[in-house]
Parts: C-alpha cells; structure tokens; sequence
C-alpha cells in the first residue's frame, strides 16, 4: 500500500476540479467580529473528503479564528459551517465530530502519556478493552510505546508534539485540526514530522486541515492551499498553481521570491500578452490569455530562479530582457542569488543553481549583464 | 588575589546560610526548648511556679539532681483526663470542618479571580488581602456587633420578617465557624488563586474538544492540576485553627471547647505552667507527625 502507490494515488486526487463532487467541509458566508474587529470577512470555501488542506496566512489574517470556528471554540457571527451537508454552528466543542492538534499542545499535565490519549475514550464511554487495544495502536503510530507512562513533564518537545497528535487522532475524527502543529519544533524535526504527517493523513484517509504560517510547510504537506489576508481568502489553489500562477501580488510575493516589475497592459487576449514597463524600459511578452483593456495598469510576476543571466546581449534585446549590472552576489551553497542593478536604480534578483564544483564563476561584481526569460516563465496580473 | 576572593566569597555565603538558621534557632528553637523543658517541671508555690529550676551555680552534681526531678506526669495527665482528650478531639473537629468551609467558600472565588479579566486580577487580589490592615482582634469584635441578639443581622433578619424572635447565634459554635470561615479565607484564596492563575486555559478547550462538557472538564481538569494549591491552603488554615484561641474565646460560649482556651485558662488562671507547656508540645507532636508524614507521602508519589 504504502510507497509507489501513493504517488500516482496522489496526483490523481483533484474532487476540486469535480463540479459533482459533494464538499465535506463548507464555510458560507462566514463572518466574525470581535467587538469592532473584523476577523473573517464573509468567507465561503469548500474542502473536501480526505483532503489536506493549508490556511497559510500572516498572523492576524484570520486563519486561526477560522479553523477554530470549525472545533466549535468560536461561533461564526454570521453565515453557516457545514459538514457533510449538516450545520453545525450552535453545537458546542465536545459534541463535534472534530478534533484538533493544538499548537501549544495543551497536553493535562497530571496524567500519564496512555491517559493523555485515552482521555477522548473515556469520554466517549468506549469500553476498557477497546480503549487499551487503541491506546496501543496510537502509542506505535507515533513510536512511543516506551513512554506510555510518563508525564508530559518528563518529554521532549517533538515527543510532545507526538503524544498531542496521538491524543487528537484516538478517536478518529472525521476532520483533524492542525493549529501551528510544527511551530514549536526545530528546523530538521520540522521536515522530517512534515512528511510524517503526509503520510499518516494519506495511510488513515481523514481529512486535514492545518493552520500555518510557514509557507514551506503549506507547500510541502498540503493538497491545497487557501492563502489569507486580512480576513479574506486571496486564492485557494494546489501548491503549485499558488507558486507558478499566482492571482495577485500578495500572493505572489507571500509566497517564496520574486520579482515584481510594474507595467501598463499594450496588448491582451488570445494569442498572449505584451506589457510595456516604463521604468525599466522593457517589453515584456507572455503566452498568458489576459482579460485586460489596453492601458491597464499591471505588474509581471516572474520568479528569480526563471531568469537567465548572462553577459551576452540576447538576439533580441527590446523583448524579455532587461540590462544591468552585478549589485550584490548571496553565495548560498547550492544556490547563488544575483541582485541585478537596473539602470533605473530597481533591483532585481536572478539564482543561479551551482551545478558544478569550483567554476570560475564568470559573472561577477559591477559585471555589465543581461536577464532574459522565456515567453512562459512568468505571469502578468492586474491586482 | 583569586584564592583570596574565593575565600571571602566562601566566608560570605556561609554567613547568608548561617544568619537565617541564627534566627531559628534564636527565635524558634530556644524557646521552644525551654517550653519542652517546662512541660517535664512540676508545678510550684513560688516565682517561677515550676521547679525544678536551673541555674548555673548548681555545678554538675546538682544538675543531674534536678534533671531527676523532671517528670512525664504532666503528658500523662493530658491522656488520662477526659477534659483534655475531649479539647484535642473537640479542636480537630472544628478545624477540620472549618477547613472543608473555607475551601468550598475560597474555590468559587479564587476561580473567578483567576478567571477574571487580567487587569482585575491585582485589585481583586488587593481586596483579599485589604481586610489585614485592620487588626484582628477588632475584626473578631465587629464579628460580635453581627451576631448578637440585637445585632446586625438578627435586624436584617426580623426586618426581612424570616424570624420574628432573634436567633442566638453568638457563642454558639455557629459563631465560631463563622468566624473562623471569615478569618482565614485569604490564607485559603491565596494559594488556590496562585494554582489556578497559573492553569493553561487551553487545557479546558482542549477537553472540551475530547469531547468533555464543561462540568465534567472542571472534575477532571482543572480541580486536579490545582490540588497542590488546595494542599497548601488547607495546611495554612488547619494548623492555626487548631490552636486558635481569640475566635472561640469572643464568639464562643462556655460550651465551645478548644485547645487553645485549655492552655490559655491553664497557664493564667490555674497558673499551672509546666500542664500548659505539656499541652502545647503535645499539640504541636498531633500537628507536625501527620504533616511529616504526608510530605514524605507526596515527595515519594512525585518521584515515582
């Protein structure tokens, strides 16, 4: 089952695209106020079954009151939260079929590791036998079998942030609530309990959903990603769809690097785009189908490791091309980012992947370069 | 210079440790020795009213003549006197109910202290501790214009027309209990708040997401994590409960029988000096054994 499988499995899985796929979770026309502070500003989304979806979002953009509107720990001013076509706004936390991960872990700290997980069980009146047989099974899914009967005092983070997702996933909720579940964690734990999570969402078939603000964690587990701001979702997409074709600028520049040149829209529809860039005195051209009046304003997204750099002037300069000169080099081992000085005074910035050992870099300070893309290499957007 | 620095850091550090055990041992533990010593006197006609009495121009010979003298009849008494066993068990009683009272009283509103909006909290924990600015003597004697017949709440009462003759409340044990329940509540409040304040209000949601309703949550949850606070009011109210003396002497009647009005009537009005310090070293043994033994109870749970 698991390996090969789950690639191909993987890729496979789109309900998005599937106008007869039923949604799992619904939010319709959610708002919430607190006192005069609007934090989610009448927000609809769809996720759907087995589905691991990412809030991705700086702090403040409402993820977390979103998430935690679905537990059931805040009630939606207005507008309804579905699940599996039943509302359930007015139902109270400890009757949702919901569990969630907190990001504090919020581990009871008077109880041993088994009580820890065993405490939803016991709740649910679940009979001794069966709870000790789960408690077991959840203690090897997270290897922890050994530390049963510690305290939550006596462990270590990354074995706390395992008792907590235990804790969460005993009674198999039909939706797992992940609040900033690797925050606390080191960067190499961090990477390593990613693909974990990937995994166990993809081996238990349950529904995800995580709140972060880490956008390499939201790319690297996700299925899709809703990127928030101020209340409001800004695009809801695949990881890849938000990194090559952003919708906006925030967006685009939330997500990882990228160099954003402003421009007036000479010429949209069918066959592409053309963009006049004043300041900088390029042309740029795309294969994009743009739905935009000549005159526009608008800006081309174009990511630094999709720059060509070179000290040659390219067949044709007046298209995809800008001039400058070598500003500043970050040597990063197997990366090296080149900020490019324009004779506007605009920077922009090109990577260069360091494929050889010790070249004789040819390009370097006060060099005179040229950047040049393909016709696909960027995105032009209007917001 | 470096070993010269050291040493006077080590001259100076043992200086810290010495001064607090100075204190103990000139404070607390001299006197208590002499009453210790007091308590294996007999009683006497004279100044002091004991014997024997110690003086360093005994010699050594004369010393051990008057050790001699020194007798357990005063312990002994307490035990086969039911007056005295009836005072240590009538003590016990009233402190351990009063103790039960506090705490239901003190937990509601240590809760809701720590529950309340954080720029509250210093104020409501001001007002807890405001009632020590006066004296305590005087907060016990306003406790008499209450209680009274024609005291306040008797008029509050006949007022409201729920009795229409007043109830005798003062120097019944309800008087005491009333008044101890109102003395010590802060000793009580304190600690609890303290536990409580510190309590991550995640672990409620968290619960409540197990699927733990709010009551249930409050069992489980939060009554558990502030058991430690709980234990230390408890032992902060108990322990001068027992040995209380102004509460039942102003609030109480004749019939109200503690152990601290037994040694205050022995040593003052019987003169009976060596049978008062007896008392007191045998309430201190009935106080500390338990306590010591509970300790020992808990730091072995803690480090299983």
């Amino acid at each position: 089952m698991v390996g090969p499988a789950i690639g191909p499995v993987r890729r496979a899985f789109a309900p998005w695209n599937d106008p007869s796929a039923k949604p799992f979770i619904e939010f319709r026309n959610v708002t919430k106020r607190f006192g005069d502070f609007v934090a989610v500003k009448d927000l609809s989304l769809k996720i759907y079954e087995r589905e691991f979806f990412a809030l991705l979002g700086p702090s403040g953009c409402g993820k977390t009151t979103l998430m935690r509107m679905l537990g059931g720990f805040d009630e939606p001013t207005e507008g309804s939260i579905l699940l599996e076509g039943k509302d359930l706004v007015g139902i109270p936390p400890y009757r949702r079929p919901t569990n969630m991960m907190f990001q504090s872990y919020a581990l009871f700290p008077h109880m041993t590791v088994a009580d820890n997980i065993a405490f939803g069980l016991k709740q649910a009146g679940m009979p001794k036998a069966d709870i000790q047989s789960r408690v077991d099974e959840m203690l090897a899914l997270v290897k922890l079998e050994k530390f049963a009967r510690r305290k939550p005092h006596q462990l270590s983070g990354g074995q706390r942030q395992r008792v907590a997702l235990a804790r969460s996933l005993a009674k198999k909720p039909k939706v797992l609530l992940l609040d900033e579940p690797l925050g606390a964690l080191d960067k190499k734990l961090r990477e390593e309990t990613q693909f974990e999570l990937m995994d166990l969402q993809m081996n238990l078939g349950m529904t995800f959903l995580i709140v972060t603000h880490d956008q390499e964690e939201a790319m690297t587990v996700a299925d899709r990603i809703a990127v928030m701001n101020n209340g409001v979702i800004v695009q809801v997409a695949t990881p890849a769809e938000i990194y090559e074709q952003p919708n906006s600028r925030y967006v685009a520049d939330f997500i990882g690097d990228i160099n954003l040149i402003e421009g007036k829209v000479a010429s949209a529809g069918e066959g592409g785009t053309r963009l006049a860039c004043a300041a900088t005195g390029a042309t740029v051209e795309t294969n994009q189908t743009l739905t935009a009046a000549i005159g526009d304003e608008a800006w081309f997204a174009i990511r630094p490791e999709k720059m060509r750099i070179s000290r040659d002037a390219p067949a044709d300069p007046a298209v995809n091309a800008l001039a400058g000169e070598v500003w500043d080099i970050g040597y990063l081992g197997d990366v090296s980012i080149y900020h490019v000085r324009l004779p506007t005074g605009a920077t922009v910035k090109a990577t260069i992947t360091n494929a050889t050992r010790l070249v004789e870099r040819p390009i370097s300070w006060e060099d005179k370069v040229w950047l040049t893309w393909s016709r696909d290499a960027g995105v032009v957007l209007t917001r | 210079m470096a070993a010269e620095a050291k040493d006077r850091s080590g001259w100076l550090r043992w200086l810290l440790v010495a001064i607090p055990f100075a204190w103990l041992l000139i404070f607390f533990l001299i006197p208590f020795f002499n009453v210790l010593k007091l308590s294996f006197s007999t009683r006497a006609r004279a100044l002091p009213p004991y014997k024997p009495v110690f003086d360093f121009a005994d010699g050594i010979a004369g010393f051990i003549a008057k050790l001699q003298q020194l007798t357990l009849a005063n312990h002994l008494s307490l035990f086969t006197d039911p007056r005295y066993v009836e005072a240590y068990l009538s003590s016990l009683k009233i402190a351990a109910i009063s103790t039960i009272l506090i705490l239901i009283v003190a937990y509601p509103i240590a809760y809701g202290m720590a529950r309340a909006p954080r720029e509250w909290r210093s104020m409501l924990v001001m007002m807890v501790i405001l009632p020590f600015w006066t004296s305590f003597l005087i907060r016990v004697y306003a406790w008499i214009g209450i209680l009274g017949n024609e005291g306040l709440l008797n008029g509050f009462l006949l007022w409201l027309g729920v009795i229409d003759q007043p109830i005798t409340i003062l120097t019944t044990d309800w008087a005491v209990y009333i008044g101890i329940v109102y003395s010590y509540l802060p000793f009580m409040i304190l600690p609890l708040y303290a536990t409580l304040e510190k309590m991550d209000e995640t672990l409620l949601e968290a619960a409540a997401d197990l699927g733990c309703p709010p009551i249930q949550a409050f069992w489980k949850i939060t009554f558990p994590i502030s058991l430690p606070g709980v234990v230390a009011g408890c032992f902060l109210v108990f322990i001068p409960i027992t040995g209380e003396f102004v509460i039942p002497e102003l609030l109480g009647g004749s019939g109200t029988k503690m152990i601290g009005k037994t040694l205050w009537y022995e040593f003052f009005n019987n003169r009976n000096w060596p049978l008062a310090s007896a008392v007191a070293v045998v309430l201190l043994l009935i106080l500390v054994v338990p306590i010591v033994l509970f300790q020992n109870a808990q730091k072995a749970s803690e480090a299983k």
